[in-house]
């Protein structure tokens, strides 16, 4: 199951209608094992394209870079379709190389830029298995529970 | 001579769950035999055969000290003591 906050969830769909009719894509970074989406940054689309997206090779390693300074990882891998189903593609499976990740997918095809609402699915991609796992939206994230030895 | 090789999550099966391991090279390739000696099966994750030869896999990026190696030759990429290597899987899709 994939929790994530409001405020998170709407700036994950908004961003995706923002960047419609181009595929939008980000993450949200947590700390390393938390499971917790706390650190969303969007990321340019290098391909720029309706059917495909990239992360810019050099922002990937400034994003990754900065992950590990703050012992985070990617909790949220997120894009956009824009003319299919929330669902992953044969390319975003045989490309999704982060096993941790829950995918989040994003379809703006029935409303483009505009309000309403959306389809908005999260994924585990793992080894070329993909399984969909239940969205809880939840107004903030619970006190993180901190283990002490 | 040695660099330090940083490795993402997927491929730390190879690595015994190794983040970081260190490798030895005067150029790219060099340095990925050298990782497959000691982590067999990593070289074919980051490597494959292309009509001109050997290339780096399109959605995997290696950067030498920050630099993405394809504008530094991409396997022929140089390396020099203390060099700092980050492999990266693209994230990417359609």
């Amino acid at each position: 199951m994939l929790r994530i906050d409001r405020a998170t969830y709407d700036a994950i769909v908004a961003h995706a209608k923002r960047d419609h009719p181009d595929e939008a894509c980000g993450i949200v970074a947590g700390p390393e094992g938390s499971d917790r989406p706390e650190r969303m940054v969007e990321m340019v689309n290098a391909a720029g394209s309706p059917t495909f997206y990239e992360f810019d090779s050099t922002e990937l390693l400034a994003l990754y870079k900065q992950m590990w300074a703050n012992d985070e990882e990617p909790v949220v891998v997120y894009h956009s379709h824009t003319a299919t189903e929330a669902y992953p593609s044969r390319t975003d499976i045989g490309l999704a190389q982060e096993p941790g990740a829950h995918y989040v997918l994003v379809s703006t095809r029935e409303h483009g830029n505009n309000d309403g609402p959306v389809e908005f699915r999260s994924y585990k991609i793992v080894d070329g298995e993909v399984t969909e796992e239940e969205v809880d939206v939840v107004e903030a994230l619970p006190p993180e529970e901190r283990v002490t030895p | 001579m040695s660099v330090e090789v940083r490795i993402p999550t997927i491929l730390r099966t190879y690595t015994g769950g190794e983040k970081a391991v260190t490798g030895e090279g005067a150029n790219l390739s060099a340095l990925i035999d050298d990782l497959e000696a000691n982590h067999p099966g990593i070289k074919e994750r980051l490597v494959e055969p292309k009509d001109a030869g050997p290339d780096l896999r399109r959605f995997v990026n290696v950067y030498v000290n920050d630099e993405d190696v394809r504008f530094l030759g991409g396997l022929d990429a140089e390396l020099s003591d203390g060099d700092q290597v980050v492999v990266l899987p693209a994230v990417a899709g359609g």
